[in-house]
């Protein structure tokens, strides 16, 4: 197996993250594509971490999970309130604070 | 000869993987359905799990599958749940400006893979012909010792965030 597999497979995702953050306007769906992009993160680290035989990739990956799923609860919340507010999670009407 | 025949059958999963993977993240941003975006998710993340199971990662492939495919798959399905009375197709889920963010994507997607292919190569991810098995023990080793002060950052984190999300969801 080559190094590049992972990378490239890494960089395809977290792309295709980016192009659903960019282009979502469900604020649940930009937490999706945000979860792509994590993903991204984690084959990289653990693709790095066996290319150099270290543990530190599984590690800082394990930790990629953990800060993750804080991620998702407090965004899911955030999603929740402004909800509650304006009735809708189109992220194109959230713009109360527009200078 | 058994060492070339498994790197052949691991570059052939490998190669399967990473199909389904790409189909259904692309999936993911372009489906018109929320749930399905949801289950498409799960594909993607399990296939990242078998990444790490061929990259002999497994204790980062069992916390995968019950983190990201239990726990946060859930937690996105009742976040559809609550926010979304239907269930259904909806037409209205991307914005108008996804054309300039597919040139974004596929800009970035150009420069990363040029970057790659030519920083790395033919680099092979086993140097010395095969991997290094990662056990569990070495991960907790590492974990309990020289990463000991980032895991109790983390546990504070993570209470943090579960203080956080309670305070933001609740009713006042």
């Amino acid at each position: 197996m080559w190094l590049n597999q992972f990378l490239l497979v890494g960089a395809a995702l977290f792309c295709i993250g980016v192009y659903g953050v960019l282009a979502r306007r469900n604020g649940v769906m930009v937490l999706m594509s945000i979860e792509l992009i994590l993903n991204a993160v984690n084959i990289n680290l653990i693709a790095f971490g066996a290319f150099n035989g270290t543990i530190a990739g599984q590690v800082f990956a394990l930790f990629v999970i953990a800060v993750a799923a804080a991620e998702v609860g407090v965004g899911l919340a955030i999603v929740l309130a402004i909800y509650r507010n304006r009735s809708t999670i189109d992220l194109e009407t959230a713009n109360l604070m527009k200078g | 000869m058994i060492v070339a025949d498994a790197l052949v059958a691991q570059n052939i999963f490998f190669g399967i993987i990473a199909l389904v993977m790409i189909v259904a993240a692309l999936k993911v941003v372009t489906t018109r359905n929320v749930v399905h975006a949801a289950l498409y998710l799960v594909v993607v993340l399990a296939g990242v799990a078998a990444l790490f199971v061929l990259t002999l990662a497994e204790f980062t492939a069992a916390t995968q599958i019950l983190v990201y495919i239990g726990a946060v798959i859930v937690l996105f399905l009742f976040g559809i749940m609550l926010t979304q009375a239907r269930i259904g197709t909806e037409t209205h889920l991307d914005n108008e400006r996804k054309w300039i963010a597919g040139l974004v994507a596929v800009i970035l997607a150009g420069v990363m893979g040029y970057a790659l292919l030519d920083g790395y190569g033919d680099t092979m991810l086993d140097k010395n012909g095969e991997l290094s098995v990662q056990t569990t023990a070495q991960v907790s080793d590492a974990i309990f010792s020289q990463y000991l002060i980032p895991f109790e950052v983390v546990s504070v984190l993570l209470l943090a965030a579960l203080i956080g999300a309670i305070v933001v969801a609740r009713r006042e």
